[in-house]
């Protein structure tokens, strides 16, 4: 049986959005698929050794379940992000729904591979060092290498 | 009734931590040996029964008990 493959870009840099891609790259590995996913523009945070910065903003996003119904000028408040944010990761954890790390360590564990894009590395100045270990640098080229082969490829 | 070789208590759990489980722990099984699952996520159902089909790791019951769901999955 030829093993299939998954090709993920990750776009996207809030605890939010940070699921997607560890969630669906775990998964896919867990049922025999050979995954990589290209990191690149605000989705390299998800990279860092530390993801306890990752926030969810309530700003500019209506469809996000509030407590109380709030009008949207009072989510630029100070505050809002922050409770926003413990609010979701404490609903999480009632849940039972996986944090970030353990997630993506088991996308590590389950040898998905993991490329943080060049470019976007230096235009942000990243320091590669705050990143986890294994990750490998590229550009496009580099990416339609694995997604040219691919079953499935996901933009994220 | 299947008899299990390992139990996995997945219950509290939600997706896709009780596939991910399972998946280490039938890697720590011999071709044959049986693994019980019991998770408490109902979208569980479907996901086993796609993770079976998928990995060719034969779903070989489930029940569902007072909010529990219960899967036996053989090693292939």
């Amino acid at each position: 049986m030829d093993e299939k493959k998954l090709a993920i870009v990750a776009t996207k840099g809030t605890l939010d959005w940070g699921y997607p891609p560890f969630i669906l790259a775990s998964t896919a590995a867990a049922l025999g698929y050979s995954v990589e996913i290209f990191f690149t523009f605000y989705g390299l945070q998800l990279l860092k050794k530390d993801l306890s910065h990752l926030r969810v903003s309530p700003l500019g996003n209506p469809a996000m379940p509030m407590p109380i119904p709030m009008p949207t000028l009072m989510m630029v408040l100070p505050g809002m992000e922050g409770m926003a944010t413990s609010m979701m990761k404490s609903k999480m954890k009632a849940k039972g729904v996986a944090s970030l790390d353990e997630l993506r360590e088991l996308c590590v564990e389950a040898e998905v591979r993991m490329i943080a894009c060049q470019m976007t590395v230096d235009l942000f100045e990243f320091d590669t060092a705050d990143f986890i270990d294994g990750i490998e640098l590229g550009g496009a080229a580099a990416f339609f290498e694995f997604a040219g082969e691919s079953d499935i490829t996901l933009f994220i | 009734m299947v008899q299990e070789d390992q139990v996995l208590d997945a219950r509290g759990l939600n997706c896709p931590l009780p596939i991910l489980r399972t998946k280490k722990a039938l890697g720590e099984l011999t071709s044959g040996q049986v693994l019980k699952i019991v998770a408490t996520d109902p979208g569980a159902v479907k996901d086993f029964e796609a993770f079976a089909k998928q990995t060719k790791n034969p779903l070989l019951e489930h029940a569902e008990a007072a909010g529990e769901f219960i899967f036996f999955i053989q090693k292939a």
